[in-house]
């Protein structure tokens, strides 16, 4: 498999945004080719969120001042532009959160706990992040439901077919699914998942921290119930995420965290709480962090997500094709055309805590481990995995020095 | 020296590539397993015991990056021959300075699981101290 096309954006102008790349060691820039991991920030983001702190900042929603309003647009104008890149109807249905971790645990308690009980069935998946996965094995634990998963095919694919038993063991009520996997880039077909889900009468929570930074994430289309996502995968600050979930839902759960803003009026007797957004907002935000949040997909959709994602189908498909090559190099995953910017890999015989330690001093910085996705190294028959992941500023160059540091590691401990 | 050869410098990698004391001993006296969630690494270590509790030999099996293997077979060869109360008390620089190259925090985790791997078998089998980090457990999820 060779990439054909060009890369349908500059990343090589991109990278004057990044002052990460103005840093030489040895001589070179890092190669950083852990983007799934978390991306680097662009010098809109930091400027953006600068300028809010000096001359924006106050305490959001209920001060009297024009300083706070100032800080409340700020904050709002970043929901509208969440609301705007996810397609929700409405931007009463987006809930910053502190990640998508967070996004994920408040349904998993705010819905899950009313909602869950013997008999009940979660599905998940074999490839399911530990944020995705973990929440809800401990609310079926918490309510007695039963916790299933969806298992994938050698190429790491879900297989569809196991859907009719799952429906068998009891009433399913919840299917939970990344639209990305952040181990393999396999891209999932929530679409058809959520369709399954809703005949069976569930909720379809779709986690989309790692597909949002790559391509066009519209809830509607999806048909999902829930969509989690997160700021500092696509160019934003870390500390905020933001969970959109269909207003019915919202409106009829129970809150998550109590106290401050989700809060209309208390009394000793009685506690009623604030309208949606804000039921699901306690405490002081993440003010900056969300207009940092805001800038950065203003940043990543003026280059265009259609355009992310065939510069990232490209880088993978080249990388793909070179580790091809390598008859001791085993990749992991679907072939390029079917996943997002990311390529797992094991070096045959060495551990990828060793890959990793080698390609660092070559000054190539990719990811070793589970990435949190231990269910899924178990199917894999492996421990761990090294993992290179790209965005917006990769460029072939670094997937040559991915290699050239791969034959180093086997030079010096195959 | 370069930095590879200062941290996979020879003496470790002869140890990951052709580890002593590698296997279970059967029989044992005491046995633990332990990970490294981080990455995966697993040792198992098996310790038997020649007078009262003077370690007579000593085995570890497992898998993972070149510092936890290389770490723990050099491990086993410092440790035979010394009581269960001395290697539970032995401060980990001891072995540290056996490795003898810098590590960063994430790659002292691999150098130092199999030495609490070998003070939990000394703990169930003597009852000498646990590490502090191996002492108490956060809790579980258990689906039935």
């Amino acid at each position: 498999m060779t990439s054909t096309a060009l890369p349908a954006l500059d990343a090589h102008r991109l990278r004057a945004d990044f002052a990460v790349f103005e840093d030489l060691v040895d001589g070179r820039p890092v190669a950083f080719l852990d983007s799934a991991a978390s991306t680097q920030k662009p010098r809109q983001v930091l400027d953006r969120m600068r300028t809010f702190y000096e001359h924006e900042y106050a305490n959001v929603h209920r001060g009297v001042y024009r300083l706070a309003e100032r800080a409340t647009e700020g904050f709002e104008g970043a929901r509208r532009t969440v609301a705007a890149l996810l397609n929700a109807p409405s931007e009463k249905e987006i809930v910053f959160t502190r990640s998508a971790t967070e996004a994920i645990n408040l349904v998993a308690y705010a819905w899950g706990l009313d909602n869950l009980g013997p008999g009940d069935v979660v599905v998940i998946t074999e490839l399911e992040h530990h944020a995705n996965f973990v929440p809800w094995q401990y609310i079926a634990h918490r309510t007695g439901a039963s916790f299933r998963n969806i298992p994938i095919d050698d190429l790491g694919e879900l297989q569809l077919d196991s859907l009719d038993s799952l429906a068998r063991e009891g009433n399913v009520k919840v299917v939970a699914n990344n639209l990305v996997s952040n181990t393999l880039g396999t891209i999932n077909p929530v679409e058809t998942l959520a369709a399954w889900a809703h005949e069976q009468g569930a909720i379809m929570v779709v986690d989309a921290a790692q597909a949002a930074p790559h391509r066009r994430v519209d809830v509607q289309a999806l048909g999902a119930d829930f969509v989690a996502i997160s700021s500092h995968k696509l160019c934003g600050p870390s500390g905020i995420g933001a969970l959109w979930g269909k207003r019915e839902l919202l409106e009829a759960m129970s809150p998550f965290n109590l106290g401050g803003e989700m809060i209309r009026s208390v009394a000793l007797e009685r506690t009623t709480f604030n309208e949606l957004p804000y039921k699901f907002e306690a405490g002081t935000p993440a003010i900056a962090e969300a207009v940092g949040f805001g800038a950065a997909i203003d940043y990543i959709s003026e280059i265009g997500l259609e355009a992310i994602e065939r510069h990232e189908h490209a880088l993978v498909g080249e990388t793909m094709a070179r580790l091809d090559e390598l008859p001791w190099v085993r990749v992991f995953g679907p072939p390029p055309d079917r996943r997002a910017g990311i390529v797992s890999f094991d070096v045959e015989g060495i551990h990828p805590h060793d890959v990793a330690q080698i390609l660092d001093w070559e000054g190539v910085a990719v990811r070793a481990g589970h990435h949190c996705t231990q269910p899924l190294m178990t199917r894999l028959g492996v421990s761990a995995t090294t993992r290179a992941s790209f965005y917006v500023y990769s460029i072939p160059e670094e997937i040559e020095r991915l290699l050239a540091g791969l034959h180093k590691v086997k030079a010096s401990l195959g | 020296m370069s930095e590879f050869e200062q941290l996979y410098r020879e003496v470790i990698l002869d140890h990951y590539k052709a580890p002593r004391n590698h296997g279970v001993l059967e029989p044992h006296d005491a046995i633990a397993e332990g990970q490294n969630p981080l990455c995966g690494d697993e040792v198992t270590v098996s310790v038997r015991f020649g007078e009262g509790e003077v370690i007579e030999d000593v085995g570890f099996e497992g898998r993972g990056c070149a510092i936890s293997q290389a770490a723990t077979s050099m491990l086993t060869d410092m440790v035979k021959g010394r009581t269960a109360h001395e290697v539970a008390t032995m401060p980990k620089d001891e072995l540290l300075e056996e490795i003898g190259i810098p590590l960063t925090p994430v790659r002292l985790k691999c150098a130092l699981l199999g030495l609490g791997v070998l003070k939990v078998a000394l703990h169930r089998a003597k009852g000498t101290p646990l590490p502090d980090e191996w002492g108490t457990s956060s809790g579980e999820i258990s689906l039935s």
